[in-house]
């Protein structure tokens, strides 16, 4: 049994003191029922979730108390890809046919202060100032400058694109574009990663309305398939964050054991993918997934940012809504937005930023603590 | 030879010298780093930052891993299993005290708790994080005593170093690790 994605909503990215997270998580589920012409009470089941405002399920009060089963999911900065899996199983199994998936946030400003306990690391790491996920990332992408001979040039690159491209999307938070220089000028914030090659953490909501494919036609014209969507944990001796010790050896991280899981299922590769949305917590984070999710060999990104091959009109568009960088990160939302404007560039509703050429399959990859990935692939 | 203990690292050397003592006899270079070091301290009340995190009191403190008895590979902090294989044979025994630095960074803001090192906002220094490949063993990730970039190099030969951290509200100084470039004029001894 086929899935498919026949509605879609999104509570504008960034800061909006007058609503709560979970006010937003319903104004993004109302706008995806809308989309799809349907009810609350045609929902028969949801998934969702929120990192730090408050739990999913209480979302029925804000959009009816119709007893559907609604299951809260938590599980870091993939807590949006889990919860779509999640409803995909539910529909193949064929006990639904229909349900809501949602994900919503709304965090403080700074840096996430993560408890290292409810990781299962001593409080010593914390009180030590090494429980940051932006030293992880300047890190690896220090690491990986040195092997693959990529420069800070580069990474200035990617926040250039990801701000152009927030410019050209009503709901993302920057919609100012920046200069090379202006990014590698600003402050210093982990070597070798400035202000703004990092996206901050936010607030938003998404939602989606699911359905079994050969039912998506009542709804819209324009369904989006769901090809494939996997779930990785790391594996010993990949490079992870929040890790007080890591092997001698190396092992590909999650995000090459997702999408090598993923095109599999689809049955594609990656030179089949139209337009991609990469996890870009910093410039070097999308540098690096480019490869890791298969579009490219590690130090191959160098020239293909010089030629602006992940740019909208470019062969592979990569964040077309401007990524993380320029909506920021509301943790239970971030997957779904990728979701979310995949959809939109499927159905050619993209506006100045749609993909030129009837894009017909989407790629989407989250990464996060503590250690892992999810990804799709949809198909128009 | 690392010493193999049982899993509840026992702790070795002599008791009741100073803490300056202990850490003048292993680290004769230390005072490098220039925060906080009061002498003389009691290693009796000079706590470590995380227990079983390396010998403490000890002549010539280490970091502690977890060796696995199966599969051969070290995990740090050490574990009751093994990361690798699963298996539950582990020991736990000393890392080597010098590597080579394979990644770093240096953080510039002073991160929310839990955070906590005795600075405030106004006395906060940024500080070096980098992750150090102790040879045969595993990378440990630690502060690095080093925060200028241009002094730091991937691959440069780098060595553990024990110092006081923090005190805490009941007086107690509390021990951490960092890793310091080992200087030419270092480099031959231990």
């Amino acid at each position: 049994m086929d899935v498919a994605i026949v509605g879609i909503g999104i509570h504008p990215f960034g800061r909006t003191p007058e609503r709560s997270g979970m006010q937003q998580g319903a104004f993004a589920a109302r706008a995806a029922m809308r989309d799809a012409g349907v009810d609350f009470k045609d929902m028969e089941f949801a998934y969702g979730g929120s990192h730090s405002a408050g739990s999913a399920d209480s979302l029925v009060d804000e959009l009816g108390l119709t007893g559907l089963p609604f299951t809260n999911v938590a599980n870091g900065c993939a807590t949006g890809g889990s919860a779509l899996m999640s409803a995909c199983y539910a529909i193949k199994s064929g006990e639904f046919a229909m349900g809501l998936v949602v994900g919503f946030d709304k965090h403080e400003r700074g840096a996430f202060n993560a408890d290292p306990q409810s990781l299962g690391i001593g409080a010593w790491y914390g009180e030590s100032g090494l429980m940051l996920t932006t030293q992880f990332f300047a890190m690896k992408i220090a690491k990986y400058m040195h092997e693959y001979g990529i420069s800070r040039r580069a990474l200035a690159r990617v926040a250039e694109k990801a701000f152009a491209n927030g410019a050209k999307n009503p709901n993302a938070w920057r919609r100012t574009s920046l200069g090379e220089e202006e990014i590698l000028g600003s402050t210093m914030v982990n070597d070798p990663l400035t202000k703004f090659m990092f996206c901050s953490p936010a607030e938003g909501g998404v939602a989606l309305v699911v359905c079994r494919a050969d039912r998506a036609p009542r709804y819209t014209a324009k369904p989006v398939l769901i090809r494939g969507a996997a779930l990785r944990s790391r594996r010993y001796g990949s490079f992870e964050v929040f890790a007080p010790s890591q092997a001698l050896e190396h092992t590909p991280g999650p995000t090459v054991d997702a999408s090598r899981a993923v095109f599999e299922m689809a049955g594609v590769g990656p030179a089949d993918i139209d337009v991609a949305q990469l996890q870009d917590t910093e410039s070097g984070a999308e540098l690096m997934h480019m490869a890791e999710n298969g579009f490219c060999e590690d130090g191959e990104q160098e020239h293909m940012l010089r030629r602006g091959e992940t740019r909208i009109d470019g062969r592979l568009p990569v964040n077309t809504d401007g990524g993380c960088l320029a909506n920021g990160e509301p943790i239970g939302a971030s997957g779904l937005r990728q979701i979310h404007e995949n959809v939109v560039q499927l159905r050619g509703a993209g506006g100045a930023r749609q993909v030129p050429g009837d894009p017909r399959l989407a790629y989407s990859h989250v990464y996060g603590a503590p250690g892992i990935s999810a990804v799709t692939v949809l198909q128009r | 030879m690392p010493a193999h203990h049982k899993l509840k690292p026992q702790v070795t050397g002599r008791r009741g010298r100073s803490f300056t003592e202990a850490l003048m006899s292993s680290n004769a270079h230390l005072p490098a780093l220039d925060r906080g070091f009061n002498p003389p301290l009691d290693a009796h009340t000079a706590r470590p930052i995380g227990e079983g995190l390396f010998t403490w009191p000890a002549d010539n403190p280490a970091l502690l891993c977890s060796r696995c008895q199966r599969c051969g590979r070290a995990a740090f902090p050490a574990r009751d299993s093994c990361p690798a294989c699963c298996s539950g044979e582990v020991r736990v025994e000393e890392l080597p005290r010098r590597g080579a630095l394979w990644t770093y960074t240096i953080q510039r803001f002073m991160p929310k708790p839990p955070y906590n090192s005795g600075e405030t906002r106004d006395t906060f220094q940024p500080y070096g994080v980098g992750y150090v490949e102790l040879p045969g063993a595993v990378r440990v990730e630690g502060r690095l005593t080093e925060n200028d970039p241009a002094k730091l190099e991937i691959g440069m030969p780098m060595e553990v170093v024990f110092y006081p951290y923090r005190r805490d509200a009941d007086g107690a100084e509390r021990v951490n690790f960092a890793f310091r470039p080992v200087s030419g004029r270092n480099s031959g001894g231990r």
